[in-house]
């Protein structure tokens, strides 16, 4: 078979916390850490979509670079030295995950949480949480300009949940802007761009145009976007009506692996079942044809099992 | 979303991407062709600012089907910018600074006093409002303004100083015509004729017509291009190498060595931009020069062009700076008309021509990569980097990027050659400073110094603190520079000194708080500044920089959680963090002044 | 193609590739996760060529979008054949080894110049001759089809006009070079590979011609197997009005709603001795049955295995158990043939499937433990050791005759305009197609809340709307000479005048069927669903509710 083989990656040899690693050209820093077993705190970064390296909380230390360094992102290069557990770089990942808690609702991220005791993370140290925003206020919020808080009060993105079709919820006082619904909406996936971030520094949020309620929008609700969201601000509206009814349970869920049913292309499901629903449905990142990514129909075209 | 544009918006919209194509229906030629016209998106988003007064839904949608920019998209990068509006707002704004040196000069006087004649911020009154600016670079001339109207024939006039009769003429309804318009007077030491002679950056400010190229050639003008092309690019970057020319944009690296890199790179195009984005607060520099000797800067990128292999050069002018942009669009008509830009420059067989593209209202996008996403018609976030513009930069291609002041020093090193610039300034500062001179000084204004003057010698040629005697603390460098107190006079302006004294020069900001300055409202400001500026990309600064205003408020308004030292101590891992994991250089530095307040000048001590 | 019927590309390689060609095809909304692999492919720098009578989603993604009439693709595929070969931009090497019937391709195609190929297509020459260019001169190109190329009376001479392309210039049994059919149904291609298809027996092996594979499965299944092709659907109901064909057997399929000429099928269908249907739903058809078999849905509530465009097999597994008494198809046809008197034990979905893996030599290799380990596995796949196939056809590229096997042909294939002609009394060309969201007839798709919902429309450009005085959403009566429906008003501007558009999906809505026309392609059995000729009325003020009539 004529299948043009690449170029053979050539090997390269780094520190890392004093451990000689070989690895791939072209590998990144967080790459290399893993393949050594050190475990790494990841936010923005997501196997199938490209490094943005905004969260900051996999930092490291690179000898001879002035400030951390994102292992997410950065390449290794040969006799690149790394440290993954200097007090800096605790320090820093600290400061990142205690700045999201104290302003992001964090309750459905597990990892995070983890991740907060490992690193001592003490978010109550901000202030009390300032109220939520009334709905629609943030979204108008405009560039350049802010009122500060009542001294005491630490600002949060806390704002009302939006449900405008009956697909999926946008729960934005989730939200850590990670960039990822972006990516899968846009460039790296969905090609739609139903979603960017709009509006800039701490009133930086996700929005449609104008923030139009998503029936208004491009949105084509292949929900690639909730398949990326690591905070659960992105949500299935069966999850979200399961939750709030308080009979969402994992523990009784089953996943079970299928081929999507309608049109030829052969995407991969994964059908997530509880009491016999199928109550939402993903798609395995590794898998060679979708990526992760669905279709409406692929995502949420699975009802009819039970009408 | 489906709203429709009106006329005028789409009128507006055409004036800058030209009619649409017919489309007969059989056959559209799309994909990269459109795509690749995205960075018209901002000159388009301001056109429509300018005509309709704020970016409509109907004109965010005609904008976006003529680039085929998604809507939400545009929407994020209409967004981004302060002066642009996604809300209806009145026709005629007056966007009053509250920055530092204003603040210093009055600036919240000057606020009451508008909020109790027109009425709060924001509000419309017969198609007129006011809102509050960041630093508007007319710092010399504080307390500052500037008055935009939109309409069929958009204005945008400075104010400075602004005094109750502009007041009183923008709320009666009037034109304001800004009384004082550019003039020498920013630059004192041009009006002396002993100060003159010792001038280089400055020779021809207040002294050449800026509207005329004949002029600019009889001063001396074009003949620095001349030389570059005698020398050849290797020649050009072996004098500034030899000149030992360093960066004025902030970060001082060698310009030799960055335009060799470029020269370098086999990829094409090649792309050189000067960063006329000034905008951190206390600088007005970059301003003086474009506005006063907006020919300089044109020679100086043809020459950068010319020596990297670039066809073509982008000015990024900050968005607030009508009068620069006017005085450089005229020179580069004049320039391109006796084809000293177009294919043939000069007759040399090298191409080269520019184009001026407008900021909107973003300190950020002044960082150089933020910078590239804004012409590249994107949010002005930040890249990651490496790469480096020098590989990877204008749209993912191997650029050279300068401040003005470095690219206008390049005709002096031409002028001189380059072993001749090194003598002047110190050993490792070559050349001369322009410096910004603003605050509670008798004569404030732009000074051109060699490098490694004394601070204290740079505040007596700008006639001394006001009121006399010495200042309670100087601000080096901006909002992202340092305070140092009156100990600290003696300290040489060089690049070395500063970083020997934990300082930075920055974009030559030197702001004097004389005794009756309120510190405390300067590190509040600077902390609210960052705030309002931040990109919001990156978790260290999007939130750091709320979380350290809220605890310098806090300790302001004495209501601390726990006690002082747990909130030094809390402010302090906020700045290292900001510090250490921040993408860019805003973020990195957001607490160096609030903290070098607070461990030199003991402001909540 | 050339033997088994797939695609010769994977997705993979159109991430790779430097132009794409969709011709007839609307993959961002009818193969959308095909089509995130084109959008990785335009930004790694391919270029995208979109032909399509309709401007659509697909074609917003297009350096170039050739506009052309429906039903003229062969004149189209033909002129470009013409501007390659005028030009010598084809592939002589490639046509010397490994192709037959050049010259007579060569001959053929000469009569379409540019300027004739304008005036029978519409599209203009400039376009034509870029697409020819831009295709010849690419070092890889995949060219892609769909049911925009199939569901017309010449459907296959269609698929081969496109073929005879991808010979001329060598774009096929190479990395990044392909020719694909993208399969509109999640298993139309499992089906083929399985042989439920006239002429061939599972693993496309000839059921008249070729003897040694018949000798296989008759010494498998123990019966002899006649050596001839079976009718496919447009014959069946030839049969049927024949009075050949007196019973009927339907298992997953809705034709009283989904074949062209909806009228006459329902009649057919309705007239038969024994009808059966075998069906996850109660559908249009099911109603009309004697006996009604429910059936598991497959991929949810059953284990087996699909075959997808890019010829890979994956198992499906079961999330569910299938309600009340729904059975799995498998068990109900071998309960079938135990009362007939065949008793085949226990048939599971993995000893069904380890039969065919005895039987077919491309499936050989495929243990359901590796399809699970690789994450399904690219036919042909002959053994245990081999990775399954990325791209068919490397053959035609080997050097050595004896390896290179034989020789691809070209096809001569004469044009045919629409057999549903435009007249004064039908002015407009009516074409179907599908939407993003729905899926076929809609009996799955119509049950979950879809917000991009559109329902039963009839699709006009802006330009006929306002010579027709007509409004988004009024009601309208759609004649054509079979029958008329009436639809609500739907305006798009990806349409030009004199196009007008329509879906299957909302049969309950508007009934499409009873427009189309019943024309079929003799070799594929496929109808025109793509061009039926049709007129627009207003109703009078206060006119009805959509529907049928
Ligand atoms: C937040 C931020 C804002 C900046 N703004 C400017 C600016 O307005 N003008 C400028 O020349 N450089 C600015 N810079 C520095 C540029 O990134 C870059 O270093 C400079 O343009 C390089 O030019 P030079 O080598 O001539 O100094 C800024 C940097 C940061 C981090
Ligand atoms: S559902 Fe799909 S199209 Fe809609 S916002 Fe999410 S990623 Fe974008
Ligand atoms: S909604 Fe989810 S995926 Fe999107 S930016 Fe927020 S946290 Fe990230
Ligand atoms: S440091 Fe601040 S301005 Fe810079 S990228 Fe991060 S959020 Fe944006
Ligand atoms: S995971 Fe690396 S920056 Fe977010
Ligand atoms: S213009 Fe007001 S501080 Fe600079």
């Amino acid at each position: 078979m004529k299948v043009p083989v690449a170029p053979p990656r050539r090997l390269v040899e780094v520190e890392i916390d004093g451990r000689s690693v070989r690895v791939p050209e072209g590998s990144t820093i967080l790459q290399a850490c893993r393949a050594e077993g050190i475990e790494t705190p990841t936010i923005c970064y997501a196997e199938n979509l490209t490094p943005v390296n905004v969260c900051r909380v996999c930092v490291v230390e690179v000898e001879g670079a002035r400030a951390l360094v994102p292992a997410c992102s950065r390449t290794v290069e040969p006799g690149m030295k790394v440290r993954t557990d200097t007090e800096r770089v605790r320090r820093s990942r600290r400061l990142v995950l205690e700045f999201l808690a104290s302003s992001v609702d964090l309750s459905l991220a597990p990892d995070l949480h983890r991740w907060q005791e490992v690193y001592e993370a003490h978010p109550e140290r901000f202030g009390a949480l300032m109220e939520p925003a009334a709905e629609g206020e943030r979204d108008g919020r405009e560039p350049g300009r802010h009122v500060p808080v009542e001294p005491g009060t630490a600002e949060t993105v806390a704002q009302p949940v939006k449900i405008d079709n009956d697909l999926y919820v946008r729960d934005y006082a989730r939200c850590v802007l990670c960039y990822r619904c972006v990516e899968a909406c846009g460039d790296d996936a969905q090609g739609t761009y139903a979603i960017a971030v709009a509006g800039r520094g701490f009133d930086a949020r996700i929005s449609t145009e104008f923030a139009v309620p998503l029936p208004e929008s491009a949105c084509v609700y292949c929900g690639n976007c909730i398949g990326v969201c690591p905070t659960g601000a992105l949500m299935f509206k069966t999850e979200h009506d399961l939750r709030r009814e308080g009979r969402w349970d994992e523990a009784r869920q089953t996943v079970t692996t299928t081929v999507c049913p309608y049109c030829g292309v052969g995407c991969n499901l994964e059908l997530h079942v509880q009491d016999g629903e199928i109550v939402k449905v993903t798609s395995p990142a590794d898998h060679d044809v979708t990526s992760g990514h669905l279709c409406i129909k692929g995502r949420f075209g699975f009802t009819f099992t039970r009408a | 979303m489906s709203a429709s544009p009106s006329d005028v918006e789409r009128a507006a919209v055409d004036a800058v991407l030209g009619p649409p194509g017919d489309g007969d229906g059989r056959v559209v030629r799309g994909g990269r062709e459109v795509r690749g016209r995205r960075h018209l998106l901002l000159p388009a988003l301001r056109a429509l600012q300018a005509r309709a007064g704020w970016v409509s839904p109907g004109g965010l949608a005609y904008v976006s089907e003529r680039l085929g920019v998604p809507p939400a998209e545009a929407y994020g990068v209409a967004s981004f910018y302060a002066m642009l509006s996604t809300r209806p707002r009145p026709p005629a704004v007056l966007h009053l600074c509250e920055d530092l040196a204003c603040r210093l000069a009055g600036a919240e006087e000057l606020a009451a006093e508008l909020e109790r004649l027109h009425g709060p911020e924001g509000e419309d009154r017969d198609g007129r409002t006011w809102l509050r600016s960041p630093c508007l670079g007319l710092c010399e001339r504080a307390p500052a303004a500037l008055a935009v109207h939109a309409g069929e024939r958009p204005r945008e006039v400075a104010c400075a100083p602004l005094g109750q009769t502009e007041l009183a003429a923008f709320l009666a309804g009037g034109d304001v015509d800004g009384g004082v318009g550019p003039a020498p007077i920013s630059a004192p030491q041009t009006a002396d004729p002993e100060g003159w002679a010792s001038l280089v950056l400055l020779r021809r400010v207040g002294r050449v017509d800026p509207g005329s190229l004949d002029d600019y050639r009889a001063h001396g003008g074009y003949e620095a291009l001349r030389t570059a092309v005698a020398l050849g690019p290797q020649g050009v970057i072996r004098e500034l190498k030899d000149a030992k020319l360093l960066g004025r944009g902030g970060a001082a690296f060698p310009t030799g060595l960055k335009w060799e890199l470029v020269a370098q790179q086999p990829v094409r195009p090649h792309y050189v931009v000067a960063n006329a984005d000034e905008s951190e607060p206390g600088t007005f520099k970059d301003r003086v020069l474009m506005e006063h000797d907006p020919f300089a800067l044109i020679e100086a990128l043809t020459i950068a062009g010319f020596t990297a292999g670039a066809e073509r050069g982008y000015v990024y002018l900050r968005g607030e700076y009508p009068h620069a942009f006017e005085a450089l669009e005229r020179a580069v008509a004049a320039a391109r008309a006796r084809g000293f830009l177009g294919p043939d420059v000069m007759g040399a067989g090298f191409a080269f021509d520019i184009e001026i593209r407008r900021g909107a209202g973003a300190y950020i996008a002044g960082e150089e990569t933020a910078l590239f996403n804004s012409i590249e018609g994107r949010r002005a976030e930040p890249r990651n980097k490496p790469p480096f513009p020098a590989t990877h930069g204008l749209f993912g291609k191997p650029t050279v990027i300068n401040n003005v002041e470095t690219l206008v020093n390049v005709l002096e090193v031409l002028r001189v050659g380059g072993p001749a610039y090194a003598e002047v300034g110190t050993a490792e500062s070559t050349g001369t400073r322009l410096f910004c001179v603003s605050g509670d000084v008798g004569r404030p204004g732009v000074y051109e110094v060699p490098c490694g003057t004394h601070l204290a010698e740079l505040l007596t040629l700008a006639g001394g603190v006001r009121g006399g005697g010495r200042p309670k603390a100087v601000l080096l460098g901006g909002a992202a520079g340092a305070f140092v107190g009156p100990e600290d006079l003696e300290l040489p302006l060089s690049f070395e000194s500063a970083r020997e004294a934990g300082v930075t020069l920055g974009s030559g900001v030197v702001m004097v708080f004389g005794e009756g300055a309120d510190l405390v409202d300067a590190v509040l400001r600077i902390a609210a500044f960052f705030r309002d500026e931040s990109c919001g990309q990156c978790v260290p600064c999007r939130v750091g920089t709320v979380r350290q205003e809220e605890a310098l408020r806090r300790l302001a308004s004495g209501r601390t959680l726990g006690t002082r030292e747990d909130e030094l101590a809390l402010l302090a891992d906020v700045a290292q963090v900001m510090r250490d994991a921040s993408i860019c250089g805003l973020g990195q530095t957001a607490a160096n002044a609030v903290w070098s307040a607070i461990s030199r000048l003991g402001v909540f001590g | 193609m050339f033997g088994a019927g797939g695609g010769t590309s994977s997705y993979e390689e159109v991430e790779h590739t430097d132009l794409i060609v969709l011709w007839g095809s609307n993959a961002r909304e009818t193969h959308p996760i095909f089509f995130h692999h084109v959008l990785r492919g335009i930004r790694n720098g391919a270029r995208l060529i979109v032909v399509d009578p309709r401007r659509t989603s697909s074609a917003a993604w297009a350096d170039l979008w050739l506009g052309i009439d429906v039903g003229s693709d062969i004149a189209l595929a033909n002129a470009v054949g013409r501007e390659i070969i005028v030009n010598g931009l084809h592939n002589e090497t490639f046509i010397e080894r490994a192709t037959t019937g050049f010259e007579a391709y060569r001959d053929s195609v000469m009569e379409w110049t540019l300027e004739r190929a304008e005036r029978v297509t519409g599209v203009p020459a400039a376009a034509i001759r870029e697409l020819a260019h831009a295709y010849a001169r690419a070092d890889r190109a995949i060219l892609c089809w769909t049911l925009g190329i199939t569901e017309h009376h010449n459907a296959v001479d269609n698929v081969l006009a496109l073929i005879n392309l991808g010979l001329l210039c060598g774009h096929v049994g190479r990395y990044g070079s392909g020719l694909n059919p993208l399969r509109g149904q999640n298993n139309v291609q499992g089906g083929g590979d399985m042989g439920a298809i006239p002429n061939k027996l599972p693993g496309f092996q000839d059921i008249e011609r070729d003897a040694e594979a018949r000798a296989r499965f008759e010494a498998a299944w123990g019966v002899p197997i006649r050596p001839r092709y079976g009718w496919n659907i447009t014959q069946m109901f030839e049969a049927m009005e024949r009075g050949e064909l007196t019973a009927l057997y339907v298992i997953g399929e809705n034709p009283a709603v989904s074949e062209a000429d909806a009228g006459r099928i329902k009649r057919l269908l309705a007239s038969r001795e024994t009808l059966i249907v075998q069906d996850i739903f109660m559908t249009k058809t099911a109603e009309m049955a004697h006996v009604v078999l429910p059936a598991a849905v497959a991929a949810v509530e059953s284990e087996g295995t699909v075959t997808n465009s890019e010829r890979r097999v994956q198992r499906v597994r079961k999330a569910l158990d299938p309600p009340g008494n729904a059975r799995d198809d498998i068990w109900i046809i071998a309960q079938l043939a135990k009362r007939l008197g065949f008793d085949w034990g226990e048939v599971t979905p993995r000893s069904a499937w380890d039969e065919l893996r005895s039987l077919s030599p491309m499936h050989r290799g495929m243990t359901y433990e590796r399809l699970e380990e690789l994450g399904g596995i690219q036919w042909p796949c002959p053994s245990e050791d081999h990775p399954g196939t990325k791209f068919l056809h490397a053959r035609l590229w080997e050097e050595d005759p004896a390896r290179r096997g034989p020789a691809a042909p070209f096809s001569v294939t004469p044009f045919e305009p629409p057999v549903d002609e435009l007249t004064e009394e039908f002015p407009l060309r009516l074409t179907t197609g599908r939407r993003l969201d729905s899926y076929n007839t809609g009996v799955q798709t119509s049950r979950y809340r879809s917000p991009l919902r559109l329902g039963g429309a009839i699709e006009v450009s802006p330009e006929d709307a306002e010579r027709l005085g007509l409004r988004e959403g009024e009601v309208v009566r759609v004649s054509s000479r079979r029958g008329s429906v009436r639809a609500p008003v739907h305006i798009d501007r990806g349409l030009r005048p004199g196009l007008v558009f329509m879906t299957l999906h909302h049969p309950e809505e508007v009934e499409t069927n009873l427009l189309t026309i019943e024309a079929t392609d003799p070799k594929s059995g496929t109808a025109e669903f793509k061009a039926a000729a049709v007129r627009i009325e207003k109703l009078p003020a206060g006119g009805a509710a959509a529907g049928g009539s």
